[in-house]
């Protein structure tokens, strides 16, 4: 334990080498996420058989000749080492990129992620139109399953044994248990084509357009959602504040005469946070890319349908571009939660 | 606060060699595993799950002999059973009757209570075997980094950083989609079951690895360890008798809590189409079958209560077992 004065002295510095480290362990995990994914996404598909001409083939469709096949996959770098494309790929994620199919040169501005195989459209593009209604799944469903879950928790905790725990606890465990699509499926049977209460799979408004019929069209995945997390949520919830309320620091809160609300909420809750914040990160993070099921199941038109799509046109650039999104998503969330650390728990920045 | 109870067991602390080698009786006293068991067989919820696991087993197991006294064949049609002019299964709640116990599935009139006896043994068979490769490969590596920590730890640790920041699910998509017809002397479903059951097992080994790892910093530092060590005992040794056995009890409980967790990705491949082919029925499948029928309930509902029952039951009995062995974790 350091002395209290040499403590504060050197606690800024302290608090900006934690995030510094942060940052550069976050930078340098895309790196490697990206070079594993160019990897597996190059490598896998020449497993399956797939050479250089056969990719160029998919850009100039199946009547050109072998000999335009091989002059297009030698333009666009197809016959390099997996090296050298992957810093082509990097540069034109940063600098943007030229590919010059003969006919002309097209310009491709960063962040380029190249051109679908199917469309020959840019990818990024196209990522971009998909993210809103990811992002409103996730951040949704993300406010009610923290809500809810956390609530439960902690009033479980504080009644523990009673009806309202056992209920909720059963009902939680059932929760972890089912699948999304099983869930969805049912939720869509019952509220959308059942009691006519909710709009049918795949409807979406942006938010801008209107925000009523945005909300109004998320509400039902955004439940099916939270209620798979929200229960891990009550779950650990009620574990960490049956640990804290039996801490003594509680005790000396309520013999000090505070009101059993600021024990509850100031006291037990700040602690039993800790743990939730990490676990809320990694499922924040991961929801982009798992948000897959979600839009199977509900049609609907963002990052995991892109990508479900993507997959089964077997379209490398696509792919590349979602996994990538997906992945730096859970890196920048498990980031935020590393410096939002530092601000709730004292302890990680002296350590 | 009373230090906290350890998972590993407190008998072989004393005499590992002789409670291993079944020399145990001399001991007053009851081992760990023991008193887990003590505490398992009152645990009634959890031995609800554990039966419930063994009673999927058997049915996986004797799948043709049940199908055959209470279905009809899982991949065989039954126009009888369907109305030709909506397609739609005959009777109330899709066919259910004491001919179709869970009624049949629309258009083609398959049973749907033999396809969801049949699709029991690949959820089963996935979820164990992938969570076999799963602890295979994080016992491995957490065993490797915790015990000789420094860099060989640092590099292991990262590793699972870049797993955990995978988006598992896209991954193993991409990667279940472009499996091939053929290879390694194995075909068709063969194969994708082979290959399945590497992929699943191949991404969910960090959740392992932390755990194990975490056990063997601490169980580095015990006495016995420091006492075979200064007897002259090698790495090797001290590895596979001191700290492995030492490790099994906690690596039993996560992999009963892994099991249901592979289960669901299986389900979830095959629900969105890179899992198991048909006509191979699976309960993902079904569902994903099912999507398009939307009027049919019971089509959704069976298929999807399979995979509830079965998930849930390993859960609780993960969860009792956890309970069991280290009651403070919980």
């Amino acid at each position: 334990m350091a002395c209290p004065a040499t403590g504060q002295a050197t606690r800024p510095v302290a608090v900006l080498t934690y995030i510094i480290r942060r940052v550069v362990g976050a930078f340098a995990m895309l790196i490697v996420i990206s070079m594993v994914t160019f990897g597996i996404f190059f490598v896998v598909p020449q497993w399956a058989g797939a050479t250089p001409e056969a990719m160029a083939a998919r850009y100039v469709g199946r009547a050109a000749t072998p000999e335009t096949v091989h002059l297009v996959a030698e333009r666009l770098g197809f016959n390099d080492p997996v090296v050298v494309q992957y810093g082509r790929f990097v540069k034109g994620l940063f600098a943007g990129a030229q590919y010059d199919y003969g006919a002309g040169v097209e310009q491709c501005p960063a962040p380029c992620f190249g051109y679908s195989f199917i469309s020959g459209q840019p990818v990024w593009p196209d990522l971009v139109d998909r993210m809103p209604v990811t992002f409103s799944l996730a951040i949704g469903a993300a406010v009610i399953w923290v809500l809810a879950g956390v609530s439960v928790g902690v009033i479980s905790a504080l009644r523990r044994g009673s009806f309202f725990d056992r209920l909720s606890m059963g009902t939680a465990l059932a929760g972890v248990s089912l699948p999304i699509f099983f869930t969805g499926m049912i939720s869509l049977v019952v509220f959308s084509y059942g009691l006519g209460w909710t709009p049918p799979g795949g409807a979406w408004t942006d938010l801008a357009v209107n925000p009523l019929q945005w909300a109004y069209n998320l509400l039902l995945p955004w439940i099916t959602l939270a209620f798979l997390f929200a229960a891990g949520y009550a779950r650990l919830t009620r574990a960490g504040m049956l640990e804290t309320m039996g801490e003594d620091y509680i005790r000396t809160a309520r013999a000090k005469g505070l009101r059993e609300r600021q024990v509850v909420v100031k006291h037990g809750l700040r602690a039993a946070l800790t743990p939730i914040l990490t676990l809320f990160g990694i499922d924040f993070g991961l929801l982009v890319g798992g948000a897959v099921l979600t839009e199977t199941t509900y049609t609907l038109p963002g990052l995991g349908q892109f990508a479900i799509l993507a997959i089964r046109n077997q379209d490398l650039p696509q792919v590349m571009g979602v996994v990538l999104i997906a992945a730096g998503f859970v890196v920048v969330a498990s980031l935020i939660v590393d410096l939002l650390y530092a601000v709730v728990d004292p302890r990680v920045r002296l350590s | 606060m009373t230090a906290p109870l350890d998972v590993s067991g407190s008998a072989s602390e004393a005499h590992p060699e002789s409670v291993l080698a079944g020399a145990g009786k001399a001991i007053q006293g009851r081992s760990l595993t023991r008193i887990a068991w003590m505490r398992l067989r009152r645990d009634k919820v959890a031995l609800t799950g554990g039966a419930v696991v063994v009673l999927l087993i058997l049915v996986s197991i004797f799948s043709s002999p049940i199908i055959s006294a209470f279905g009809h064949p899982p991949l065989e049609f039954h126009q009888d059973a369907i109305d030709p002019n909506t397609l739609l299964p005959k009777g109330a709640f899709g066919g259910v009757g004491s001919e179709y116990l869970l009624g049949v599935e629309p258009i083609n009139g398959r049973d749907i209570f033999s396809r969801i006896v049949a699709g029991a043994w690949v959820s089963l068979l996935i979820g164990f075997l992938a969570t076999l490769v799963s602890v295979v490969i994080g016992t491995t590596l957490g065993v490797i980094a915790g015990y000789f920590g420094g860099w060989v730890d640092q590099v292991i640790g990262r590793l699972m950083d870049v797993f955990l920041a995978f988006p598992l699910l896209v991954f193993a998509i991409a990667l279940a989609g472009v499996i091939p017809d053929h290879g390694f002397g194995l075909e068709g479903n063969g194969l994708r079951i082979a290959m399945l059951i590497f992929i699943i097992g191949f991404f969910s080994w960090p959740s392992i690895g932390r755990i194990v790892r975490g056990q063997t910093l601490s169980l580095r530092e015990r006495e016995f360890v420091d006492a075979a060590r200064s007897l002259g005992a090698r790495n090797g040794y001290i590895l596979f008798r001191e700290v492995l056995p030492n490790l099994m009890a906690p690596i039993l409980v996560y992999a009963t809590l892994l099991i249901p967790t592979n289960i669901l990705f299986e389900a979830a491949l095959s629900f969105l189409g890179v899992g198991i082919n048909p006509p191979t029925p699976t309960w993902g499948g079904m569902l994903s079958e099912a999507v398009r029928f939307y009027t049919l309930p019971h089509f959704v509902l069976f298929p999807g209560l399979a995979i509830f029952i079965t998930v849930l039951a390993f859960n609780l009995f993960g969860d009792g077992l956890r309970d069991a062995f280290d009651p403070r974790a919980h």
